[in-house]
């Protein structure tokens, strides 16, 4: 068994990197077929399973879980065992998270078009597959956490805390929103109702903001950038303070989603202000990433995975003022329920989501098949200015599209008071930015699909080389007895 | 909310406050035993290390002013049962929103009290706020140019069915009204055997398109006489007292295809407008009749036979 230990488990891994670049594909497809519907509501068909409402909640879901996940699954198993310096526990145990975890995804891609839905935003799984997802969720914690406790070196890596914090923090979110009463295989009833059920959904919705969509992927920045950069992590202690200041803070803010709603003022006031001091946490982990790169910023101009990583920081940043701004009740009275709330979404989740796990991918993936570098940097750099030219199109058109409705629906004429528009004047006004989001949609989906191009070749030149990766010794000051 | 609950919050809030505080000042001081700025001591995985450099001044500073930002808020918001020292609520602030947004307008709508639809129709500041109130209530049905849609009339042409007078219009508006079309089939079955449903809505499409089956067409006139004539009139005129449509005239609320027709005869119909003298108030009311008026040609007078409703 010695032989075996001596190598890290990077099957699991390789399964999980190249299903994040196959999610990613599907997910964003499924994106641009609504972005298309609002556009020409006949591309439903009169289909009920092509139609919108089924088939938004896929494409949140295979974007979020199945390309965000993937990726989160490849780059921590990934990380925890170079950063530990130990193979993981159990190949068993990994082939049970990989397999369970598409087998979640194959049932959400059934059930949501077939119309199966608890109603509740990025928890519409009925109750048969949340607990599958519970299982295989413990499944991943044993598997992370018993390599972390093996581990040969003293101290635990910083991007290890991120991850752990999102392991434990999303299984607790994900089994108090769904708790439910079945009523049958394929219909459960919340135990929440009213107003409570509504503070829960969101306490989770934006929790698996804050857990799955940020902390993991900071975990991942706290790998790769430092990685890719050759150089040290800017500050310890910076790292230390953002980490306890986010995952504490986090835990607040989800009532600025009801902000004027039936929520008590006071939870609504919470949920403001807690999002307000959320806004230094969160800078707090960009800009220990960005100034990781002091001194050697010269390799962005010829590495574009880099590119990837410290613009995806970029629009983190952005992102994270962005929403502290939107929680503020003046601001949020103009910006709910507008296409500003998709914009600013998509900001995080194509700029900083997706753009950190594209650029981890590709900084792992050659590393993982014992190669020098991906297939070819030059499609990467191409891949690099169509997602961020897609992205601008996208946010920049949303943006105008949500300011131009929570303008409309609030315009009073001066000289008698009543209202201006109706909504499908704000509807016809918006309608042409609804046709540059596609277009901003179709560029970013290209530029997967140019990825895509690039992982088969690499996977090609790498097929008959990929052996196992030995366990590098920890130096020796590091070494855990 | 009580107290024990009330405390807790605020409990929980500052204890979580201060952890922030405490955390950023315990980090900020640099202790004898601490690792130099520039000193990277452990590393990972190879080559992955991290230096030691102080938080940034600047940023600090912003984690501070969000949470002194924070208390001074919530002293002035208020914290469960604690209400703030500003008297805040969101309750409060849509009661005094709304106050002054009534004042306004009762400013506006005084100029056109008590005058009658066709007499506002010829001022254009009436008829733009009549306008601006039927596309945020009267559009979802009738259509954003008042247009109709199938079983919501049209208001762009000169058929009422509870009468086109102003004085009828505005009551339609304000009062709502009610149209019951009751399913006739079994009755005219009972009466003329398995074939008169399609006899009656033959006689009835006959009324204004020449070329239906003859005999079916006689067998319906009986049958129309006999159970349609109450309300629809002898001659199918129509009732706008009843709001029982013209049948002799081309426009059909429901549609004009045979299995629509079949449908009307077996279910019925229920035509249902809402009353919004409540919500809309009487002066508001007359606006959006004013509207309703500028939007019919006023031409054609409703036909011989109807009886018509002043």
């Amino acid at each position: 068994m010695a032989s075996i230990e001596a190598s890290y488990s990077d099957k699991v891994v390789r399964q999980f990197a190249v299903m994040t670049v196959v999610w990613g594909v599907v997910g964003m497809l499924v994106g641009v077929i609504i972005a298309a519907q609002l556009y020409w509501p006949a591309l439903g068909f009169n289909l009920p399973w092509l139609s919108y409402g089924r088939l938004r909640p896929l494409h949140t879901n295979a974007v979020i879980f199945a390309f965000g996940g993937s990726a989160l699954f490849a780059t921590s198993l990934y990380t925890v065992q170079r950063t530990c310096h130990a193979r993981l526990i159990s190949d068993k145990l990994a082939a049970f998270v990989f397999w369970g975890w598409q087998l979640v995804i194959v049932a959400a891609a059934v059930s949501l078009p077939l119309g199966y839905t608890q109603g509740k935003e990025y928890a519409e799984l009925e109750w048969p597959i949340d607990v599958l997802i519970t299982i295989v969720w413990v499944a991943y914690g044993v598997l992370f956490f018993g390599t972390i406790a093996k581990r040969k070196v003293k101290h635990i890596y910083v991007a290890n805390w991120f991850y752990g914090a999102y392991i434990i923090t999303i299984a607790l979110l994900h089994i108090v929103n769904n708790l439910s009463i079945p009523g049958g295989w394929f219909k459960s009833y919340s135990v929440y109702s009213g107003s409570v059920d509504a503070m829960v959904q969101w306490w989770y919705g934006h929790n698996a903001v804050g857990f799955f969509l940020t902390t993991a992927f900071l975990g991942m920045m706290y790998y790769f950038v430092p990685k890719q950069a050759g150089r040290p992590i800017y500050s310890y202690r910076l790292s230390i303070v953002h980490f306890w200041a986010l995952i504490a803070i986090y835990m607040w803010a989800g009532p600025h989603h009801l902000q004027y709603t039936a929520l008590p003022d006071w939870a609504q006031s919470l949920g403001m202000v807690f999002s307000l001091v959320l806004l230094a946490p969160s800078w707090g982990g960009a800009i220990n990433g960005i100034l990781t790169l002091s001194g050697v910023w010269h390799k962005l101009r010829t590495d574009p995975i880099l590119k990837f990583l410290i613009v995806s920081l970029s629009f983190y940043m952005m992102s994270t003022f962005e929403g502290p701004m939107m929680s503020i009740k003046t601001v949020n009275s103009l910006s709910h329920y507008t296409d500003w709330t998709i914009g600013h979404v998509h900001s995080g989740a194509i700029g900083w989501v997706a753009m950190i796990s594209i650029g981890s991918i590709y900084a792992m993936l050659p590393r993982l098949l014992g190669l020098q570098k991906m297939y070819s940097t030059k499609l990467i750099d191409l891949h690099f200015w169509m997602h961020t030219i897609g992205l601008v199109v996208y946010i920049a058109s949303m943006w105008i599209a949500g300011v131009t409705q929570g303008l409309m629906w609030r315009a009073t004429d001066p000289e008698n008071g009543t209202l201006v528009y109706s909504f499908v004047e704000s509807l016809n006004a918006t309608k042409p930015y609804y046709l540059f989001r596609l277009g901003g949609g179709l560029i970013v989906l290209s530029g997967m699909l140019v990825m895509a191009w690039n992982v088969l070749r690499t996977f090609r030149q790498a097929a008959a080389t990929t052996a196992p990766q030995p366990v590098l010794s920890p130096a020796a000051a590091d070494a855990r007895a | 909310m009580t107290p024990a609950w009330t405390w807790y919050v605020v409990a929980v809030t500052v204890l979580n406050l201060l952890g922030c505080v405490w955390l950023l000042r315990s980090n900020t001081k640099r202790r004898p035993d601490d690792p130099r700025p520039d000193e990277t001591g452990h590393v990972w995985d190879g080559d992955l290390t991290e230096y030691n450099k102080p938080l940034p001044r600047w940023w600090i500073n912003l984690f501070y002013i969000t949470l002194v930002f924070s208390v001074g808020y919530l002293v002035w918001y208020g914290v469960g049962s604690l209400k703030g020292w500003g008297h805040w609520s969101s309750g409060s602030e849509w009661a005094t929103e709304t106050a002054a947004e009534n004042a306004r307008l009762d400013d506006t709508l005084k100029l056109y009290a008590g005058q009658s639809i066709d007499e506002l129709a010829k001022d254009p500041r009436a008829v733009a706020i009549g306008r601006a109130v039927f596309i945020n209530r009267c559009a979802a049905c009738h259509g954003s140019s008042g247009q109709g849609a199938t079983g919501y009339p049209d208001l762009s042409d000169d058929i009422w069915h509870w009468g086109g007078t102003p004085a009828r219009i505005l009551d339609t508006i304000a009062n709502g009204r009610h149209a019951v079309m009751p399913a006739w089939a079994d009755t005219l079955k009972a009466q003329g055997g398995d074939t008169a449903v399609d006899d009656t809505i033959a006689y009835v499409l006959s009324l204004s398109r020449p070329g239906q089956p003859k005999e079916a067409a006689v067998r319906g006139e009986k049958l129309f006489a006999g159970t349609c004539s109450a309300c629809h009139g002898p001659q199918g005129k129509g009732n706008q007292a009843l709001g029982a449509p013209d049948l002799t005239d081309r426009y059909w609320l429901y549609g004009s295809s045979t299995a629509s027709l079949h449908k009307t005869l077996e279910a019925g119909r229920q035509g249902v407008m809402p009353a919004w003298k409540e919500q809309l108030g009487d002066t508001r009311t007359r606006l959006v009749g004013a509207y309703v008026w500028t939007l019919s040609p006023h031409k054609e007078p409703p036909p011989a036979g109807a009886v018509v409703a002043e």
